[in-house]
């Protein structure tokens, strides 16, 4: 028996640190009113803190293989909270605009945060449940925020029906695999499933096709897709913009972490599925979107094509597939969080302006605003130089690598057509008349929002090798 | 001794049921009960598997599962309260001002 000495909780250190940041935000909104101007930018220097503590993350395996914190988790650690720190940013904005004052935002904010950390570490399928409901329960509450706008409360409703449901579904899927292999650890399955041939068992291939429907269920993968757009379009924007990218980013590291470490002599199957879900979720996507009058469900549309994107990297099941999955998602934050930060830049209070003719002109009067969005709609649409580019370009190599000529060619197809509902938005701000005057000022967290972006989209997209440097090494040196 | 097998049969069961009572039932509250029936399923589940494997983990899980769902309810029915209170109803069919 080990002794429990203060070294064994260091390699938590982190994620303790974000939970006590979330209590003192609960406990300074509750009783120092005063304090409430201060509560975003308080969250700012917990994450920004945490981040520091998290690149500088030895790779350890703690709690007996339960928790790893290897560079696989930490790539997606910064992710989510970076994805943090910028959905931080525009609610200060937010709160500014449409007098938001709701402190507990923020604390259910660093609770997910907690919630995903835990999910990009785990390494037992019971941690990774924590992990993972840790995060959904904060963000359902985070969804029906807006307690007196029916429409944030439907979109809270399914987003918690669903999610309820596609968990139950990947507890069963865990309880099956536990019942074959006897244990609950990522490693020993994988160990177990290797010495034992059990990778042709039926039951082993249903319970994995359990845990998959799950997981694309959490990130939005046709065709588990539907509650996708709603909740998308009901959830207040910075919320939106926060789900398209942090948990979605966690949602991957499991997926990839569970399929690749976990199940790896069943790559052929999963593979192929995979494959064809991908092309699906493109479809679905890109389609749909072509069609959407509302900026932010288009939006919602485009997340689940660029689920599909990102799950190409994982098909391969290779570390260069994976590294390239890594790099898309955080190249996707940084665009994705630009555009969103742009829809929260326009409204204001009582309009929310999200629709496609809002936008008309808006290159006259803002041209700011306008050469941001242009910026940040190519990028989505991935064309060079900027970063989306060049993480759709590795994404591509990585699965003809793998040999699925097929989806790649679908992949290019679907891409082709996105540029379609991405470039009208870019048509409309630039070659048609303004109808009406937007009334709008930068504050200082919407600023740094869009400088951050901003920075991420052009400097990834010029200096591409330096972050798919870091995936590759973080995936070979673990 | 009752066999494995039945016990698994028992889960299966359960678990198909709430998978049914969620699909086909269209009040929120019916739709969030039958989501624990079928955490309950798995709950069944993994005490089976943990005693004839001779393992704690199943237990451990099963503990975790239970407070989640209880935190989950808390939650679900906090959502369903505030929607209440906007449209005066808990019917999904009801609930469709977000479609396109």
């Amino acid at each position: 028996m080990n002794a429990i000495t203060w070294a064994t909780f260091e390699p938590l250190l982190p994620e303790m640190l974000l939970v006590c940041t979330g209590l003192v935000l609960i406990g300074l909104d509750l009783f120092a009113e005063k304090t409430r101007e201060v509560l975003p930018w308080l969250t700012v220097l917990g994450c920004v803190t945490v981040l520091g503590m998290v690149l500088g993350e030895r790779n350890v395996s703690a709690f007996g293989g339960m928790f790893l914190t290897d560079s696989y988790g930490v790539f997606f650690k910064v992710i989510s909270l970076l994805s943090v720190i910028m959905a931080t940013l525009m609610g200060e904005h937010y709160r500014r605009v449409h007098g938001l004052r709701h402190g507990e935002y923020y604390a259910l904010m660093v609770f997910a945060a907690t919630g995903m950390l835990i999910m990009a570490s785990a390494g037992d399928l019971m941690v990774l449940y924590l992990g993972l409901e840790l995060m959904a329960l904060s963000v359902y509450c985070l969804v029906g925020m807006n307690k007196r706008e029916a429409v944030s409360a439907e979109a809270a409703i399914k987003y918690f029906l669903m999610g309820v449901f596609a968990s139950a579904i990947m507890l069963f899927g865990m309880s099956l695999v536990y019942g074959l292999t006897g244990s609950t650890s990522i490693a020993e399955i994988a160990r177990f499933t290797a010495r034992t041939g059990l990778a042709e068992n039926p039951a082993l291939l249903a319970a994995l096709g359990l845990m998959i429907a799950a997981f694309c269920f959490k990130v939005a993968v046709a065709p588990f897709h539907f509650w996708t757009p709603d909740v998308y379009e009901g959830a207040p924007t910075m919320v939106t913009a926060f789900m398209s990218v942090g948990p979605k980013a966690a949602g991957f590291a499991v997926f990839g972490r569970v399929l690749v470490s976990g199940f790896p002599e069943l790559q052929p199957h999963w593979g192929s599925l995979l494959a064809i879900l991908a092309l699906l979720t493109m479809a679905v996507g890109n389609i749909t979107a072509l069609v959407q009058t509302s900026i932010k469900r288009m939006l919602a549309y485009s997340a689940i094509a660029h689920a599909g994107y990102s799950l190409l990297g994982v098909l391969a099941g290779t570390a260069d597939g994976l590294s390239a999955t890594m790099s898309y998602l955080l190249i996707y934050g940084f665009m994705n969080m630009g555009a969103f930060a742009i829809l929260v830049l326009l409204s204001s209070r009582g309009a929310h302006h999200e629709s496609l003719d809002d936008y008309r002109g808006l290159a006259k009067n803002h041209p700011l605003a306008a050469v941001l969005m242009l910026i940040f709609m190519f990028s989505l649409t991935g064309i060079p130089p900027t970063a989306g580019f060049i993480g759709k370009f590795y994404l591509l190599r990585a699965a003809l690598g793998a040999g699925y000529t097929g989806t790649v060619i679908g992949a290019v197809i679907f891409s082709a057509i996105s540029a379609y509902f991405y470039l009208r938005v870019v048509r409309n701000m630039y070659m048609s008349e303004p109808e009406g005057e937007l009334d709008f000022s930068y504050s200082p967290g919407i600023s740094a929002v869009l400088g951050l972006a901003l920075l991420g989209v052009v400097g990834l997209g010029l200096l591409p090798g330096t972050i798919i440097g870091r995936a590759a090494s973080a995936l070979l040196g673990q | 001794m009752i066999p494995l097998s039945w016990y698994m049969a028992l889960a299966a069961i359960l678990f198909s049921i709430g998978v049914y009572g969620f699909l086909t039932r269209r009040n929120i509250i019916i739709m969030f009960l039958s989501a624990e029936l079928m955490l309950n399923g798995v709950n069944l589940n993994l005490v089976a598997m943990s005693y004839y494997l001779e393992s704690m983990r199943g237990q451990v899980f099963t503990f975790f599962i239970i407070t989640v769902a209880a935190a989950e309810a808390a939650i679900g029915l906090g959502i369903a309260i505030c929607l209440y209170r906007n449209r005066r109803t808990v019917y999904v069919d009801e609930v469709n001002q977000l479609k396109g």
